[in-house]
């Protein structure tokens, strides 16, 4: 039998999230507070660390709760799940930043985490500098740095700048090298978040490369992701959260299989309230909830390369003028690869009631595998703004590898538009 | 086939942490490499891009004496044992400028630190003693201005400033203390750093930066040496400028309080360590 590397016993965490403020309807009740507010305020900051034995409550989550894995030196292992499943708290707790509330981890073996690239750097320090201060705080020594130097001044492709500032760097540069640090370190185990999010795809694909060789070297990798590509490429084990306890754990087509299947996750749909970050409202008309669904009319937020994705929009204060709705899609670099307006489709969108939900179809969209978000843009009948919100909901595009055509970073369908009667 | 290299012997458990836990030094000094490279940011970092660099260090004091030299020595005329009260301040003020920054810099390590101890495992206690060693790079060179007054209003330079590192010793063992106590409090009541401010102009009051020893009652002088900064402030001046006798019984005082200080700091950072990056 082979000795466990990590050895993780009925591990649980717990968090206090915001407490809510109390309300005062009178002038007298709100200065009382006002005299009283750093009693409270004491409580709850002392709160944040207290918690008397109370094992629920509204303001209390368990972001795990009970697990128990063993894994095996050499061992690839990914870990999915959606957002809030427990992810970076496990990373954070097997890497020693967090402790837990219950239960136990055995490590055998040096850690080193990579949770975000580039810790610790200094913007008034020079490159060379960073290098060997994020190194060291990484877990290396500075005699090992030093040996390694010019390997990883080569990989950043940093070059002359190397003597200046980080903050003169443009982002990308920053990127690699952090990046270039990160990929040189040598542990008996690696813990990495969703860091290669960052940086250009060229660049993603040789860090990829550089991972994947580590992998084949015999050591630990503990990997989280969205990206299920990334997972299949580099892990044979993968490992799905889902609030916070472990939902499936095999091998990782099996586990991206059964993920994938519609109804497993449900983030296919947002309700858009009044308080949505980064929205825009100057007119009355809004938009209600957003939701993405495939072929079968099931919401979905994973999709094969050449699949059909529908997105349906609920509005509310519509006018009887009608309306103009339009949405934007954009990769995970932010830049625009689909635009599409509802006064290009062939809909009547006048005396509709004062509710309405609208409909787009892309019937293929033949683009390549990674993560996407929707922006939603609602105009008047004049084509002036009423309601403008950003990334409204994201979905998955995955490549199982059996496309024929094409695949291109910008979606070219047209699509078709509806009105759906409520 | 694979996996020729030395079986890891390298062994944590992990597992929630109940009660008072003892600060593992050893540990402490296997980080010692990255103590280097923070010490070696905070100093470099420090002047950067601006115009004076590190004439700052001695500004800041040098300008302060010239202030308490009118306000303290002319106006108010506070003795000054005899010593013109131009170097009798300044002689304090490097000293104390070195605690107070130190203090400052230390009690809002953890705040400034967030990033880096809620991302990367490292003995956080590393955090607030980092500052009080970098800050000595400053205090050397406000120091080295004390040679050069004393050569002004000749003063003999004596083999008795060999006491200047044993002070040093006693006041970073203080600020790194205070610190360690002041940081991991100030993590999580973001009050801390206001109180601070506050705190340190009323230690620097407090200690005999303005006014010498001997003008304060006798029956008090052993009572006030458990602040560690008059043993200090006193001993400096001794040791540099020789007026009075090296105040041992407030050295010793002092050195007693500030073990205090620096254990129980170090042990309440200890306690409170695991729930950092928690409220961070």
């Amino acid at each position: 039998m082979k000795d466990n590397i990590i050895q993780i016993n009925n591990l649980s965490k717990r968090y206090r999230i915001g407490i809510k403020e109390e309300m005062h309807d009178s002038l007298i009740g709100k200065f009382f507070s006002f005299l009283i507010a750093p009693l409270n305020n004491f409580r709850r900051v002392q709160k944040l660390s207290k918690f008397k034995g109370k094992s629920s409550g509204e303001d209390i989550i368990w972001a795990l709760r009970d697990i128990s894995l063993n894994i095996e030196p050499g061992e690839i292992v990914g870990i999915i799940g959606s957002n809030g499943a427990g992810k970076s708290t496990l990373l954070k707790i097997l890497s020693r930043i967090v402790e837990p509330t219950e239960g136990s981890a055995i490590i055998k073996g040096r850690v080193a985490s990579l949770l975000e690239i580039g810790t610790g750097f200094h913007k008034e320090l020079s490159g060379r500098e960073n290098i060997y201060l994020n190194g060291t705080i990484l877990g290396m020594k500075k005699n090992e740095i030093k040996d390694k130097f010019e390997d990883i001044v080569e990989f950043s492709e940093i070059g002359k700048f190397i003597d200046t500032p980080v903050k003169r760097y443009s982002s990308g540069m920053y990127v690699r090298l952090a990046f270039a640090v990160a990929a040189h370190l040598e542990p008996e185990i690696l813990i990495v978040d969703e860091v290669l999010a960052v940086g250009d795809a060229a660049f993603q694909k040789k860090c990829l490369g550089k991972m994947s060789e580590t992998a084949q070297e015999g050591r630990t990798v503990l990997f989280v992701s969205h990206n299920m590509h990334t997972i299949q490429d580099l892990c044979n084990r993968t490992i799905l959260l889902e609030d916070g306890k472990v939902a499936l754990d095999g091998t990782t087509s099996d586990v991206i299989k059964q993920y994938l299947q519609p109804g497993m996750i449900n983030t296919g749909e947002s309700n858009l309230t009044d308080g949505f970050r980064s929205r825009k409202s100057p007119g009355k008309l809004r938009a209600k909830a957003i939701r993405i669904l495939n072929e079968k009319n099931e919401i979905c937020t994973i999709y094969e390369i050449n699949d059909s994705l529908s997105i349906e929009l609920d509005i509310s204060h519509v006018h009887e003028n009608g309306f103009a709705v339009s949405f934007l899609i954009f990769n995970q670099q932010g830049a625009l690869i689909y635009q599409v307006r509802s006064q290009d489709g062939n809909i009547v969108t006048k005396n509709l009631g004062s509710t309405a939900t609208i409909r787009l179809t892309i019937p293929r969209l033949n683009i390549i595998q990674g993560r996407y978000s929707i922006d939603v843009w609602i105009g008047n009948h004049l084509d002036l703004l009423e309601d403008h919100v950003e990334s409204t909901i994201s979905f998955e595009v995955i490549n199982r590898g059996h496309s024929k055509v094409p695949l291109r970073s910008i979606i070219h369908e047209v699509g078709k538009w509806q009105i759906l009667k409520n | 086939m694979k996996n020729n290299r030395p079986t890891p012997t390298h062994q944590v458990i992990i597992r929630p942490k109940t009660g008072w836990e003892l600060v593992d030094w050893r540990e402490i000094k296997e980080y010692k490499d990255l103590i280097y490279f923070l010490i070696l940011r905070d100093v470099k970092s420090l002047y950067k891009q601006t115009v004076l660099g590190f004439s700052w260090a001695i500004l800041r004091p040098f300008l302060k004496m010239i202030v308490f030299s009118v306000i303290f020595g002319r106006i108010a005329k506070i003795p000054s044992d005899g010593i013109p009260y131009p170097l009798f301040s300044y002689a304090g003020l490097v000293a104390w400028e070195y605690f107070a920054n130190s203090l400052k810099r230390s009690s809002g390590s953890l705040i400034s630190g967030s990033g880096i101890f809620t991302k990367v495992y490292f003995p956080r206690l590393i955090l607030p003693i980092v500052p009080c060693i970098a800050s000595l790079v400053d205090f050397t060179i406000a120091l080295s201005i004390v040679f050069i007054m004393m050569l002004i209003y000749n003063f003999a330079i004596t083999w008795t400033i060999i006491y200047i590192p044993i002070l040093v010793l006693l006041m970073l063992i203080t600020a790194s203390g205070l610190g360690m106590w002041l940081s991991a409090l100030a993590i999580q009541y973001r009050d801390v750093p206001y109180g601070v401010e506050f705190l340190v102009q009323l230690l620097m009051y407090a200690a005999p930066v303005i006014f010498p020893i001997s003008w304060l009652p006798e029956s008090l002088k052993l009572y006030l040496g458990i602040y560690p900064m008059y043993g200090v402030i006193e001993g400096f001046r001794s040791a540099l400028l020789h007026q009075t006798p090296m105040p041992w019984d407030l050295i010793g005082i002092g050195a007693i309080s500030a073990s205090i200080m620096f254990l129980s700091g170090a042990y309440y950072f200890k306690k409170k360590e695991r729930i950092f990056a928690d409220v961070a």
